[in-house]
């Protein structure tokens, strides 16, 4: 039995403004365990974002509190990967994907080293010297993964990063994406609008209520799937059901305001 | 090279470069017909009398008196003078409103304290503020100089800040995700998103800091093309006027 690495008890969250309060979160649980792939589903702006900078530290819970479990009791580092890639223009791959070590001063040859790998196995070596702009959706899509793993965090969070690609490159991206994570045994959290999405990639699936947000319904994702390519998982037995369950639960709940 | 280049496009292409190259030729030999047919016209209407030379000059008169002041050197010691003191207030206004803006945009309340006093000092007629600056400085370069940072500096916090507070969010929240503070924000978005607003800025500074000169070096020079404006102008001798203005309205808006 593998342990927590994350757990968010009666967390409470609103954003305040002059013309008044938004109660974004209220009352959530859930915990997500090390190396876990989590998907969060949830109609449209319930609050999952917000849940997701509360665990980046970007916003402070105005009650309960999410406690992290991280290797030798230090807190676990944390990446955090936007809708849209946001590789800068004035900088080249090279200098875009070493940006938060070059933050955090952390640029140490071994840093450097595994950096390089990373743009090695993920088909980038040939591009490090090209605007962001020379590469196609899904490359830079992986230049900005590769951003966030060059910190090695151990808890990746993913708000719908592959919305803004087309649907073919969003299949190989997605699929691309997920192996990564698996292969460098990180814990990610992906926030999703699209079901066969969170199905086909996740461990676990958390569905959301209207805003304020918590949790309706929880579901375990057991495919028999024969390798680990997209496909495989959307031809497994029970890919459908789980995908009727989840969109009922989801409909339901975009239709009970 | 330049010849391959135009054997390996079509001919369609090829044909498209041409017409474009023929109408920009068109169009430079239009404006130097439009700015010699200015001349002749000035003066033929200079000869005949039809306007009054004595005031409104005539380009060989502009020209004989440039001559005069090329060959005593005396135009160059003017054009030098002021083009030092422009320069000089370009590069003070740069900086200073670089590092202004940069304050304002660290420090959210300060920006909101100081606005309004920005909008009034921008939108002071700077000409009116040169007589105070004679009296508070005395003559001499460094007043000049200061006129043409007043003419320019308001303005130019006013638009960095505005450049500096049209940065991305998004690039902003990412610094923040990578674990950087407000100063890694400033230098990894802010600056680099700025640079065209910076350049462009720039490019209205050093129109108006000459500005800013002239009018100072009116009031209160004895060197430099605006002290060469307003002697001319109170001896009545217009030629040395007229050369500066053309200088002028050539050089102004090439930058401007
Ligand atoms: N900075 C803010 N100030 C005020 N209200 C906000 C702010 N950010 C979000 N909200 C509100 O809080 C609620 C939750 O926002 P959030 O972005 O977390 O939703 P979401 O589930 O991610 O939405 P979407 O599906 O559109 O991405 C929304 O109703 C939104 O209008
Ligand atoms: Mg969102």
């Amino acid at each position: 039995m593998t342990s927590d690495i994350l757990k968010i008890e009666n967390l409470f969250f609103a954003y305040h403004t002059l013309s008044g309060e938004t109660q974004a979160i209220a009352d959530l649980n859930f915990s997500v365990k090390k190396g876990e792939f989590l998907a969060i589903v949830g109609p449209s702006g319930c609050g999952k974002s917000t849940i997701l900078s509360l665990i980046a530290g970007l916003l402070e819970p105005e009650a309960g509190g999410i406690t992290f479990y991280g290797t030798d009791g230090k807190k676990p580092g944390i990446g955090y990967m936007l809708q849209r890639d946001q590789l800068f223009e004035w900088r080249n791959i090279w200098k875009n994907v070493t940006l938060g070590l070059e933050i955090q001063n952390k640029r140490t040859a071994p840093n450097l080293e595994r950096v390089k790998k990373m743009l090695d196995a993920y088909g980038l070596t040939d591009f490090v010297s090209k605007r962001p702009s020379e590469l196609s959706g899904g490359m830079r899509q992986r230049a900005a993964l590769i951003r966030t793993l060059a910190l090695e965090p151990e808890i990746l969070l993913l708000d719908e990063p592959f919305s803004a690609l087309d649907y073919q490159t969003r299949l190989t991206v997605s699929a691309d994406i997920g192996r990564i994570i698996k292969a460098e045994k990180k814990t990610a959290l992906l926030i999703t609008h699209d079901l066969s999405e969170a199905v086909s990639l996740s461990d676990r699936v958390l569905v959301l209520t209207n805003r304020p947000a918590h949790v309706k319904t929880e579901f375990s994702i057991h495919l028999t799937r024969t390798d680990d390519s997209p496909l495989s998982a959307r031809k497994a037995p029970e890919y459908s059901d789980y995908f009727n369950q989840i969109w009922e639960e989801l409909s339901d709940e975009e239709n009970s305001d | 090279m330049k010849k391959t280049a135009t054997e390996l496009c079509s001919l369609e292409q090829q044909d498209y470069i041409l017409a474009h190259r023929k109408h920009h030729r068109f169009i430079r030999r239009m404006r130097i017909a439009v700015l010699l047919l200015f001349l002749i016209l000035w003066e033929a209407c200079a000869n005949k009398q039809i306007i009054d030379s004595f005031f409104f000059s005539s380009p060989s008169r502009v020209a004989s008196c440039f001559l005069d002041m090329v060959r005593d050197k005396s135009l160059f010691a003017h054009i030098g003078i002021t083009l030092l003191e422009t320069v000089v207030s370009f590069l003070l206004v740069t900086a200073l409103s670089l590092l202004a803006a940069t304050l304002l945009w660290y420090s959210r309340k300060l920006s909101e304290i100081l606005e309004p006093y920005l909008v009034v000092l921008n939108s002071l007629p700077k000409s009116a503020l040169a007589p105070l600056l004679i009296v508070w400085l005395g003559t001499g370069v460094k007043t000049i100089i200061i006129a043409g940072i007043s003419v320019a500096i308001f303005g130019a916090v006013i638009s960095l800040h505005t450049g500096f507070l049209q940065a991305d969010p998004e690039k902003q929240m990412l610094i923040r995700t990578l674990g950087g503070k407000r100063k890694d924000v400033f230098c990894k978005v802010v600056l680099p998103a700025s640079v065209p607003v910076i350049l462009s800025n720039m490019k209205v500074n050093i129109g108006l800091a000459l500005v800013g000169v002239i009018i100072g070096e009116f009031l209160a020079a004895r060197q430099g093309l605006g002290y060469l404006i307003i002697y001319s102008s109170q001896v009545f001798q217009r030629l040395p006027l007229l050369i500066q203005t053309h200088i002028l309205s050539t050089y102004l808006p090439r930058y401007l």
